[in-house]
């Protein structure tokens, strides 16, 4: 779970070209949206990608990302229990 | 009919424009088939967390814009009005390449959303939180012109007081691969001070961000006044003095009157001769600039032909690097700016010192 | 300097038709353009619905009688064919007999070719000359070379889903500052495997037919369109003794300056592009009789256009309806063929149903028009909002 969410985090970092934080910067319940890093609904979009490129995880519904990307815990919890790959 | 004033500018361009201390004093001499811009800190214009989606069009577009601003001494204006030829076009190739390298799997966002003509000038409004007038003009070599005239059409019915307008391209890998397989892009590397010698087909690209604050108000900061400017879409190269005549009659000036003409040459044999019909004709007294070899090609070039009218009024004098033609006259008052592109898309604009 | 801007001529190809008769007959028959995409060959076939337009590309360059060396784009094609179409509707017989511009507005240029041809364009001469029809400006330069148009003001606006209505804007100022004594404006687009793709990726393409200000709604449809209308000065009306269609009475544009894409909650940007249209047009907010609305069936359109409603309108909303159920969503024509649409709901007093509605939304008490309503219609007010923070408003009017 730890490699998952290290994981997780590098990919946060570069995916959204986050070039002012690093991975280490990330704390496991940190909010990643709104008041936390700051990310929004166009993030969330390129995180649906992610989770459909990397680990075979669909959603259809972007709605759906509101709570699974909460913090790295909620989407390691969530990718770990669906990933297809 | 209220007049418009170019009350500050922001340049970025394959010249060292940035800085609106120095007038072209540092002059770089490419020899080349494409060139890029000398990139400026656009960290100092945009924070990292609105950095991180933003093409390459749309910081300098805001670094430009910014400096404009500053320059003329306002937080905001009432309208902005952008002029790009292809918009955040190295977004719209990676979108594009990704839908056909991965066949239409895995695509993310934010490359499509850059890909709108309009995101420039969006994410100035954004930047500034302008909810005024927001325009843009994707006409080719007169989407910065089309920029113009829709300002001073705001200005002169009183629309507006203060717009932002400006003309922005990228250069982008494949697009510039393309250009080069139908030698819209020169064959070979070109020395600039010998552009117009070379007499081959094409033009060096490049690209660029030029923007402008044009006012109701004439003030401190002023550099011209805007005059008029004119879009054709078409004309045959025998009917250009009429037109020019006819462009400056309605302001009811003559060849004589004006102190000089900047001329968008770019050095490509086919369409130079448009050029050459003026400069041979009808301005053959008059004293002749060029830029292009400084600037490069890109739809929205003349905007850096702009900026050069701009600051030679202000300054009153020519840089020895934009000298195509005659002598220097001693007041510059009234400046004619001529451009097409591949034989289309021509415009007139005229300039004054104020 | 002319006061009013007359409507003198108008032409239209869409989902539900290839001219402004067949357009009209499919509005007043409740008949929908939306299907599954047949000339595209994307993957997402069996996922999304959109509005196409029957023709194939040869068949318009047929109808444009082009030689085979053409390089038309299918948005330069299908806007040469409605430009055409409102010239010969508006009468005119020299297109330069009077200072005449050409304002176009369009999103994907000729973004249909470079898609097939991106890669092939490195080596294959015989694709090349696709390459100039590129940028958006090209497939306008064609439309003016299809009309005749020539030593004149041509140029093109893009501001994603407003682009044609800001193009009507800026005709209409051209006119009344006296720059231009008749302009043609409007817009074409298109679809393209760009754009099915794009909007895709936002998540935001329904897989069913768009319910515009439904509480259901899952999104929008793609259609592709051009239309284009002839706008003429009074004094161009009274020596050529025109007969009018409509007037633009008034236009607005402001900029949500909110989000990227999204569009603010409280719907800042469509409220004060309204507000400004009827400010232009110097008309209090009841004398709309009806609203067309842009209703894309998103999410977030539909809840900030309502909002925007209910700034301007208060309690007395006036009856509305999205007409994308019809066509689907044309982006950068969405306000040309919906100004004929307004144009014809002016001539013809009716108001049009916002078609596939069952459910109204929460968010507020907003009931669009769910049958076609003969009943009499002097002004419309019809809206077109971009991403980009792109809103716009235009008012058109039977009277001047």
């Amino acid at each position: 779970m730890d490699a998952l969410k290290q994981e997780l985090k590098e990919s946060l970092v570069e995916q959204l070209n986050l070039e002012d934080i690093t991975p280490a910067e990330i704390g496991d319940d940190d909010m990643l949206f709104g008041d936390g890093l700051g990310l929004d609904s166009i993030d969330a979009l390129e995180l649906i990608v992610m989770l459909d490129k990397t680990y075979g995880i669909k959603l259809t519904d972007p709605k759906q990302g509101r709570a699974i990307f909460e913090s790295i815990n909620t989407m390691s919890a969530y990718i770990a229990e669906h990933r297809t790959k | 009919m209220g007049k418009v004033y170019v009350n500050g500018l922001g340049s970025i361009s394959a010249q060292n424009t940035f800085d609106n201390t120095a007038f072209l004093s540092d002059v770089e001499y490419y020899t080349d088939r494409v060139i890029p811009v000398i990139d400026v800190n656009y960290k100092a214009f945009i924070p990292p967390a609105a950095a991180r989606r933003m093409a390459k069009g749309i910081k300098m577009g805001i670094a430009a814009s910014r400096t404009a601003l500053q320059e003329a001494n306002l937080e905001n204006v009432d309208a902005i009005i952008t002029g790009t030829g292809m918009g955040c076009v190295r977004d719209s190739e990676k979108f594009l390449s990704a839908i056909i390298d991965n066949d239409e799997q895995y695509l993310t966002p934010t490359p499509f959303i850059q890909s709108t003509h309009n995101t420039v000038g969006g994410q100035i409004a954004l930047d500034m939180g302008c909810k005024g007038y927001n325009f843009t003009y994707v006409h080719a070599s007169v989407s910065f012109e089309s920029a113009l005239l829709d300002a001073m059409l705001q200005i002169q019915t009183d629309e507006s007081q203060s717009i932002l307008i400006g003309g922005v391209d990228e250069l982008a890998p494949h697009t510039i691969e393309i250009h080069k397989a139908v030698n819209h892009i020169k064959s070979e590397a070109v020395e600039a001070s010998k552009l117009l010698q070379n007499k081959t087909k094409g033009a060096v690209f490049s690209e660029g961000a030029n923007f402008f604050v044009v006012s109701n108000e004439k003030s401190q900061t002023s550099y011209a006044e805007v005059v008029d400017v004119k879009l054709i879409n078409t004309l045959e190269a025998d009917e250009l003095n009429t037109e020019l005549n006819a462009f400056l009659e309605e302001q009811n000036l003559s060849i004589q009157d004006l102190s000089a003409v900047v001329l968008g040459c770019n050095g490509d044999v086919e369409f130079d001769g448009f050029y050459d019909v003026l400069a041979e004709n009808s301005l053959k007294d008059t004293s002749q600039l060029f830029y292009k070899h400084l600037s490069g090609e890109f739809h929205t070039a003349s905007s850096f032909g702009f900026w050069l009218a701009a600051r030679v009024l202000k300054l009153q004098t020519i840089p020895e690097a934009v000298v195509l033609k005659g002598d220097m006259p001693s007041e510059i008052k009234n400046v004619l700016l001529y451009n097409q592109y591949r034989g289309q898309n021509h415009s007139f604009t005229l300039l004054k010192s104020c | 300097m002319g006061k009013g801007v007359a409507i003198t001529g108008m032409g239209i190809i869409s989902a539900i038709g290839n001219n402004v008769d067949e357009n009209r007959e499919a509005l007043f028959a409740s008949k929908t353009g939306i299907g599954r995409v047949v000339k595209i060959n994307t993957n997402h076939k069996n996922d999304i619905m959109v509005g196409e337009i029957a023709y194939t590309n040869s068949q318009l360059e047929g109808l444009l009688q082009l030689p085979e060396t053409n390089n038309y784009s299918r948005t330069a094609l299908l806007g040469a064919v409605a430009a055409k179409e409102a010239v010969e509707s508006a009468r005119i017989s020299d297109i330069n007999e009077y200072k005449t511009g050409l304002i176009s507005a369009t999103s994907v240029g000729g973004m249909d070719m470079t898609e097939k041809y991106y890669y092939e364009y490195l080596e294959d001469k015989t694709v090349q000359k696709y390459i100039e029809a590129h940028h958006a400006g090209d497939s306008t330069q064609k439309i003016a070379e299809q009309l005749g148009l020539k030593n004149s003001l041509v140029t093109t606006i893009s501001t994603a889903c407003s682009s044609a209505a800001n193009a009507i804007m800026l005709g209409a100022r051209l006119i009344k500052s006296g720059k231009l004594d008749r302009v043609i404006v409007g817009g074409a687009d298109c679809l393209s495997k760009f754009t099915i793709n794009g909007f895709k990726s936002l998540m935001i393409l329904s897989d069913t037919y768009n319910t515009p200000f439904d509480e259901n709604r899952k999104g929008l449809n793609l259609g592709e369109a051009a239309a284009f209308l002839v706008l003429e000065s009074d004094a161009v009306v009274k020596a050529e003794n025109k007969t009018v269609l409509a007037y633009v009475k008034g236009y607005g544009n402001a900029n949500d300056a909110f989000h990227q894409t999204a569009s603010s909650e409280n719907g800042d940007g469509a409220t004060l592009a309204m507000q400004q249209a009827l400010k232009v047009a110097n008309l209090k907010p009841e004398a709309i009789d009806y609203v067309n609305a842009h209703g894309t069936a998103t999410g977030n359109n539909d809840l900030s256009e309502g909002k925007a409603f209910l700034r301007v309108f208060g309690d007395d909303m006036p009856p509305f309806s999205s007409t994308k159920p019809f066509t689907g969503h044309t982006l950068a024509a969405a306000g040309g063929i919906e100004a004929v649409f307004s144009v014809l709901a002016l001539q013809h007093d009716v108001v049009y149903p916002n078609l596939n509605y069952k459910t109204p939304m929460t968010a507020f008490n907003l009931v669009p028009e769910l049958e076609l309503k003969k009943e009499a219609v002097n002004t419309v007010l019809s809206n077109s909002l971009g991403f980009g923070g792109n809103c716009s408003t235009v008012i058109f009017s039977k009277k001047q």
